[in-house]
């Protein structure tokens, strides 16, 4: 397997790290805001955050990749 | 009647779009000739910075609008237009100036070595004989900047004017466009991050990097400017991040510093091992908002250029609906994703300095 493969399966795992991240972020703040609609901005700006820092993690993998292949 | 109305136009809008970027792509093929297409190298080309503003092929002749190649080499200043390239950035063609010659090989300009008539290469396709002198040209992105800089400060200072007539003015025209805006990252952002009583200090720096992230993130999704990736440019994110790791450093009071260097309310052990932690966070903090912006916005770019490449890889138009359609509905979450970014950038932006300079409260 050359360099460029091993690249792309970084990358995915990467993606299925912040998929699996962001799935329970999304889940839960939609709970959330079901339970409370009155949050539902806070909550919103909140889980935007924290979306932000999941996905920070999976793009530092993927620049990686983007590097190698 | 009203929406039916509404609804004609969008059809028609994204009707509209969807045969510009079938438009587009074709074009790109094109200059490929007769060479097998090669996917990686037409997006990696696209992404980076550019000599000169391409913006389509007809008929394989590119129309492109040139730009200034400035160089500061051993002979002094050396300038020249992008033209002289005649597009090539395969290191062909050469350009003599100043008893010099100058190629462009994957969008950088080398200056070959005395006596040498034409590039060569190792086994890794790297160039021997030429060096890169220092090189301060208006690129695509340096003008693409201008452009938005020049587009947000007609924007604004009109904008300002209608204000300065008087007190209780109520806002119109572009007023109206971009009061709601700054409310927005006045309440939504700084206010909540920072505090009531310290956040007007950091609404201009605040309000600058919102609406400069923003429009530069749309000017990269316009086709015509063939992406001009701005945002998506290491360099530029890097410039805005260091400037955020200046603004929280220098407004950093008593109590940020302790919380890095001796964490209050935990035992000396834990204050000495975390430490260390805490002066790495400080700078990949930064490190992160560098690296965020930069790869969701190149990221956006390469899947929609990807999804086209399909066409060409596969080599059948039978593809063509559904990579127009899959890379149609890409653009518009990444038309979504342009505003997401900036306030993204901006909060955790205004977070880090709330963070600098918050108060010890016991």
């Amino acid at each position: 397997m050359t360099i460029t493969g091993i690249a792309a399966i970084g990358a995915g795992l990467a993606a299925i790290g912040a998929g699996l991240g962001i799935g329970r972020i999304g889940g839960s703040a939609m709970e959330a805001m079901a339970r409370q609609p009155e949050m539902h901005g806070k909550i919103q700006s909140s889980a935007l955050i924290l979306a932000a820092f999941v996905e920070a993690v999976a793009l530092f993998g993927v620049v990686v990749a983007f590097l190698q292949g | 009647m009203m929406t039916l109305n509404t609804l004609k136009k969008r059809l028609f809008f994204t009707l509209f779009i969807a045969v510009f970027s079938f438009g587009f792509a074709s074009s790109e093929k094109e200059t490929e000739g007769d060479k097998e297409f090669n996917p990686k190298e037409m997006i990696l080309h696209h992404v980076k910075d550019a000599y000169g503003m391409h913006i389509i092929d007809i008929n394989g002749h590119p129309i492109s609008i040139p730009l200034p190649v400035i160089l500061w080499t051993d002979e002094g200043l050396t300038t020249f237009m992008s033209s002289e390239f005649h597009h090539d950035y395969n290191g062909e063609v050469i350009v003599e100036k100043n008893g010099q010659r100058f190629v462009n090989f994957h969008e950088k300009v080398y200056v070959l070595n005395e006596g040498e008539s034409e590039v060569k290469f190792d086994e890794d396709h790297h160039l021997i004989n030429a060096e890169r002198p220092i090189d301060i040209s208006i690129t695509r992105n340096v003008f693409m900047m201008w452009v938005s800089i020049t587009v947000l400060l007609l924007l604004f200072i009109s904008a300002a004017r209608r204000y300065k007539k008087s007190e209780e003015y109520v806002p119109s025209g572009i007023a109206s466009f971009v009061e709601p805006l700054i409310v927005f990252v006045r309440d939504e952002i700084a206010r909540p991050m920072i505090g009531e009583s310290k956040y007007k200090r950091y609404m201009p720096f605040l309000l600058t990097i919102f609406f400069f992230i923003w429009i530069n993130n749309i000017f990269g999704l316009i086709p015509i400017l063939n992406g001009a990736n701005l945002s998506g440019n290491i360099a530029f994110t890097f410039t805005l991040a260091v400037l955020t790791f200046i603004i929280t450093t220098v407004s950093g009071n008593k109590n940020y510093w302790k919380h890095i260097f001796w964490m209050p309310g935990v035992p000396v052990p834990m204050k000495i091992f975390l430490m260390p932690i805490e002066i790495i966070g400080m700078f990949v903090k930064p490190i992160s908002l560098m690296i965020r912006l930069f790869a969701n916005i190149t990221a956006g770019h390469v899947i929609i250029l990807a999804l086209m490449s399909l066409i060409f890889v596969f080599k059948t138009v039978a593809i063509a609906p559904v990579s127009v359609a899959f890379s149609l509905f890409i653009t518009v979450i990444e038309i979504i994703v342009t505003a997401i970014q900036a306030y993204i950038f901006t909060i955790l932006s205004a977070l880090y300095f709330g963070m600098a300079t918050e108060e010890e409260h016991h």
